[in-house]
């Protein structure tokens, strides 16, 4: 195979374990006297533990212990400075003053911080032992209402955080057609349907045995090593099936380490199963955001100039930061660019990145502004868009690896009908339902990291293919067989692979949209290199390929043939046999060049949507959904397509009915579960018609391929907020969409 | 959640002497709601009388109508054909609650106790005064969470406009209880004084200086059954709900209307709002004002009107003042216009 045709869809390789059952998720672990243990949770936002009452939990049935800060045991490695990316010791916010460690002191930094960790030899016991921890506060006035604290914004470190500018800072002054608007969005809770939790278990002094809910299994095996003093490699950690992460297990949570510090002191694994209301605090969550744009244009609808700012939260004692003005520096040609980005630190849990993280965030604000622009202008939004069209990176003066935008537009345009749509909005009515049309563009980072691979062929024909990559669920074991299975020839169910534990090969977290591009990469190079070992013996005299040139050689159906004439071949089994080679097994590291500094590269999607709004009653109903995606090579077309399906889930979510709720009197959340924080329902998304553009990226990896799970997402919002728009004539800029915003905008 | 005894009954007698006989014992029928408020210690129950083998579950004709017994299930009531057929109201209303789950689980008895989804309400650490002491465990006797009255002045955007108290604003979130009050339907009780009848609209009550109180029930008492009269209103009757999500979520506002129609003019109507009161609403002054009048958008906007009368807003709820009479008039056009 060749990145030049097409990948056939194939079956999930997981998809029979997950339906069957046979799917074990790190909490259905357990071992021989092992523990349970409930996380107690502060009940106050600010302020300090002024008595903690752990005598009646003690005391209580099968209790095995009751730990709080008063008895926690040390962590030797968070003395240690910290790394950076939240998997290892504490780091502190970097203006110094208070680092948060678990258990450590009364102080206390958040909503729902745990304040005891209750560990009983059932989970029942546990839970009811950890009602009977009470503690008493001195309560201080938590600052946890971003709107609020705007002033107290800071720059955070960092080079894509700095201000940017490209031309003239307020370049979009001068433009004869301008627009200012403010753009908002909510705390979003990533609430995947797994709890987050760990199972501890010290299999001697310094061996360590996890099964975690982590996007990184390597990862947490680092941090644990630090965090304990311990050597890596007595560390395993197993995460081999997740339910949803969405960023949440990015980074290895301090209660996890606190299990794994109660389980070496008590000589028992240890258990930990989060309920849902403690998904809220202690998981991290999308910080809301406030986002200004000032754009400028000229009448031919040519842009001049573009400012972006948007300041979110963080926490008091930890910075958090992500990408949010990113995409507006180099999405579209502008002589004219500034952005500013900054973060509010607040008494509130630390934040984490969210599917398509900060650049969802951003997107919300550019794709919507593009709209109103598009208005303003009275073009077509799609027209504005390809009038400020740029084939090269405006950031980086530097040509895109590939982008096939235009032909996204046009795809999407078709699928969804855009010619019914109207420029003039509220011209377009079924019944008393107003129908409009809304589109946008999203983009996310590609690259490839490094990985390690190992493959291994045996001689009755069967392969198995290990990284020690995290599925989250997005398929990449799927598409490590379809990319072994494209080199090697081997069939697909022929095909073992496995993933998700420390034993294997080394690999990154599950995250950024990075995977089939570094970890598909290091199976395609693992394989070929299977395959010219296969091709250097076959080549040798005495075989009937002799004297033939490895590349000429093909490999499909178990068979070795010369391309050139079919009739020449030798079957791979008995090549092994006659070298007397039960299995040829190899183990390769691979990582890209320096494409990635000639070229920028970026997946790209476009988004398009019809919606329906009720003006009475200000109900708005996502009635078809088209998403594009051009992200090079599509190597696993089903699970790709059930990709971009969650995006549209999730952009839903995003655009009508995700929001966690603060009540700012207490610094708490008031809808901290599932019936009242909204995900949207199946009731809520609509058929959604995904498409592919499916041309392989030249530069970035073997097999032409970039990630997908981001842009899926990014964008989506806007596209919603646009249609709304061009439904009602009204704008609302602040996330979510709910009925009584658009009720009130239409009385 | 708190140890606690646990017994089945079979017969509503045994029932009623278990829950009269100890304080902090309940009825335990779907579990939908009880063990959730249990979980969070709102509710801290010494004893749980089961009463799911009782047998009243059946749904069967009577003289005047239909009679649904307290233990049959929300969804095989949404689904029965007599239901269907007769009070389609009833049906509509049932099957635009909860989820799926939730309504196979759930009955007629427990969705009219239902307590309040207030956010507050729910979490021991705020302020509410709907919370009552804590009846078992080691705390017993002690009241659970601060009193005072978290929504007021909080988050209240799902919270009441009408019949409100400086005590308490919440609403009562069932659907099916807006189809029942306005289908005039009647509970049947038995208690340890021996049976008696409810007329809905009076089953429940309005929080006052007493928002411990949901409703009229006395200590002991056991719903035994629904009688619901015939009407002329099949034909024309629509449940609208206005929701933040196509399923599963709760009422912002939501409109119960049967409407007996003659050609063009309204002979009878019946129409109750949920959402918007620590009751199922019914609105009898609109109804009264519509009987005998066209079908017209305009006579639906003046009996919205008089709908609102009263209505207060407690800042984030303040948009259900022009959400319920749009709510009204859009229900009444869908209902009359339906064949
Ligand atoms: C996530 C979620 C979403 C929901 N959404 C909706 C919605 O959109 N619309 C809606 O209407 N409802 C909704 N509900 C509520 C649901 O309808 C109720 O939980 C359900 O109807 C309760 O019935 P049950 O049989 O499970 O009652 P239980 O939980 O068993 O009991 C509830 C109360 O009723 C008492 N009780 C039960 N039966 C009797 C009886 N025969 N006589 C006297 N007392 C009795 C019990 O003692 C208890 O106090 C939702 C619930 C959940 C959890
Ligand atoms: S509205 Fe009622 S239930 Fe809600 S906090 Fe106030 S008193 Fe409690």
């Amino acid at each position: 195979m060749t990145k030049d045709t097409k990948n056939p869809p194939i079956d999930r390789v997981d998809g029979r374990m997950k339906v069957t059952g046979g799917a074990k998720y790190f909490a259905e672990f357990t071992m021989p006297s092992m523990t349970y243990c409930v996380i107690v949770s502060s009940d106050i936002a600010k302020g300090s533990i002024a008595s903690i009452d752990t005598k009646k939990a003690e005391n209580a049935p099968g209790v095995v212990g009751v730990f709080t800060h008063q008895n926690m045991p040390a962590i030797p490695g968070w003395d240690a400075p910290a790394q950076g990316n939240g998997n290892g010791p504490p780091p502190g916010p970097p203006s110094g003053g208070e680092k948060y460690r678990i258990l450590h002191t009364k102080e206390i930094l958040f909503d729902g911080q745990p304040i005891a960790m209750v560990v009983a030899d059932t989970f029942e016991r546990a839970t009811y032992a950890a009602s009977l921890v009470k503690a008493t506060y001195t309560k201080q006035t938590a600052r946890t209402d971003l709107t609020k604290h705007l002033a107290d914004g800071v720059t955070p470190k960092g080079e894509r955080a700095a201000d940017y500018v490209r031309g003239t800072a307020d370049g979009y002054k001068t433009a004869p057609v301008t627009l200012e608007a403010n753009y908002t969005i909510p705390i979003e809770v990533h609430n995947p349907m797994e709890m987050h939790g760990i199972l501890a278990h010290w299999e001697g002094d310094d061996k360590l045995m996890i099964y975690a809910k982590t996007q990184g299994v390597k990862a947490t095996q680092r941090a644990m090593a630090q965090a304990f003093k311990i050597n890596p490699d007595n560390i395993r950690v197993h995460t081999e099936f997740m339910g949803g992460g969405f960023g949440m297990a990015l980074r290895t949570w301090p209660q996890e380490t606190a299990v794994v510090a109660i389980s070496r002191k008590i000589g028992r694994p240890v258990k930990l199963v989060m309920t849902r209301s403690q998904m809220f605090t202690l998981v991290g969550h999308r910080p809301r955001t406030v986002q200004t744009i000032n754009m400028g244009a000229d009448t031919n609808g040519k842009l001049v100039g573009i400012a972006h700012a948007a300041t979110g939260e963080t926490a008091s004692y930890e910075d958090f930061t992500e990408g949010t003005v990113n995409m507006t520096k180099f999405m579209y040609d502008c002589p004219n660019v500034s952005t500013r980005y900054k973060i509010v630190p607040l008494d509130r849990g630390v934040p984490i990145w969210m599917r398509g993280p900060g650049e969802a965030t951003g997107a919300f604000a550019l794709e919507s502004a593009m709209d109103e622009m598009a208005h303003k202008l009275n073009l077509d939004p799609i027209e504005f868009r390809l009038r400020n069209y740029t084939e090269t990176d405006p950031e980086h003066n530097r040509p895109y690896s590939d982008k096939n935008l235009k032909e996204a537009y046009q795809r999407g345009a078709d699928a969804i009908g855009w010619n019914k749509r109207s420029n003039q909005p509220s011209s377009n009515r079924d019944g008393e339902w107003l129908i409009g049309y809304g589109m946008s563009s999203g983009t996310f980072n590609a690259s490839r990291g490094q990985a390690t691979a190992r493959a291994i062929l045996n001689a009755d024909g069967s392969l198995t293919v290990q990284c020690g990559v995290t599925d989250i669920g997005p398929g990449s074991g799927t598409a490590m067989a379809m990319i072994a299975h494209n080199v090697l020839g081997v069939p697909v169910d022929k095909i073992k692979v496995e993933y998700g534990d420390t034993s294997l090969p080394n690999a990154p977290m599950q995250g950024g949209s990075t995977i089939t591009s570094t970890v598909g990469s290091a199976v395609y190079d693992v394989c070929t290199t299977v395959k010219n070992t296969l091709a250097d013996m076959a080549t040798k005299s005495g075989s009937p390929l002799a004297n033939s040139k490895a590349n000429d050689l093909t490999l499909a159906d178990g068979m070795l043939y010369l391309e050139a004439d079919r009739s020449k071949k030798v079957a791979v089994a008995d090549l092994m046999r006659s070298n007397n080679l039960p299995a040829i097994d190899k183990t390769q590291q691979s990582k890209g060049g320096s494409e990635g500094e000639k070229y920028s590269m970026y997946s790209f999607s476009v988004h398009f949507v019809q919606v329906r709004v009720h003006p009475v009653t200000g109900v708005v109903r996502v009635s078809k959904a088209v998403s594009v995606a051009d992200s090079g090579r599509i190597v696993s077309p089903n699970t790709a397509a059930s990709q971009m399906i969650g995006g549209v889930a999730g952009g839903i979510g995003m655009a009508l009915t995700e929001e966690a709720v603060i009540d700012h009197r207490f610094g708490r959340y008031i809808n901290n579960n599932l019936a009242d924080y909204h995900v949207a329902t199946s009731a809520d998304v609509p058929h959604t018609e995904t498409i592919v553009i499916d041309k392989p990226d030249p530069y970035i990896n073997p097999m032409g391929a970039k990630g997908m799970g981001e842009i899926a997402l990014i964008g989506f919002a806007a596209a919603v907020s646009n249609a709304v728009f061009n439904a009602t004539g009204q704008r609302i800029r602040d996330l979510p969409i709910t009925p009584d915003k658009v009720m009130q905008k239409l009385v | 959640m708190n140890p606690f005894q646990f017994t089945r009954v079979t017969t509503p007698k045994a029932a009623i002497s278990a829950v009269t006989k100890e304080s902090g014992t309940y009825f335990l029928a779907g579990g939908t709601n009880l063990i959730d408020l249990m979980k969070r210690e709102v509710i801290v129950p010494e004893r749980l009388v089961d009463i799911n083998k009782l047998p009243l579950a059946t749904i069967e004709k009577t003289s005047t109508g239909l009679r649904i017994g307290a233990m049959a299930k929300n969804s095989t009531v949404a689904e029965h054909e007599l239901v269907k057929k007769n009070f389609p109201l009833l049906s509509q209303a049932l099957n635009a609650g909860a989820s799926a789950q939730l309504r196979n689980m759930a009955t007629v008895g427990g969705n009219m106790m239902q307590r309040t989804r207030c956010s507050y309400f729910y979490d021991n650490s705020m302020p509410c005064n709907k919370r009552s002491p804590v009846q078992a465990g080691p705390d017993k006797g002690q009241p659970n969470g601060p009193n005072g009255c978290g929504a007021i002045g909080g988050y209240n955007r799902m919270h009441a406009i009408f019949g409100t108290s400086e005590k308490c604003i919440a609403v009562h979130p069932s659907d099916m209880c807006i189809a029942l009050v306005a289908l005039d339907a009647t509970v049947n009780v038995s208690g340890p004084k021996g049976d008696r009848k409810i007329p809905f609209a009076d089953f429940h009550r309005l929080p006052g200086d007493a928002p411990q109180k949901d409703n009229t029930l006395q200590p002991g008492e056991l719903i035994m059954s629904i009688d619901l009269p015939m009407n002329d209103f099949a034909k024309n009757s629509h449940y609208l709900k206005v929701r933040d999500r196509a399923s599963y979520a709760f009422a912002l506002v939501s409109v119960g209307v049967g409407v007996d129609m003659k050609g063009k003019t309204i002979q009878n109507v019946r129409l109750a709002m949920g959402g918007v009161a620590h009751k199922p609403w019914r609105l009898t002054e609109a109804e009264q004002f519509l009987t005998g009048k066209p079908a017209t958008e305009d006579n639906f906007k003046q009996a919205a009107m008089l709908a609102m009368k009263g209505a207060k807003g407690y800042g984030e709820n303040d948009f259900k003042l022009t959400l319920a009479p749009n709510s009204i008039v859009e229900a009444l056009k869908i209902a009359t216009t339906t064949a």
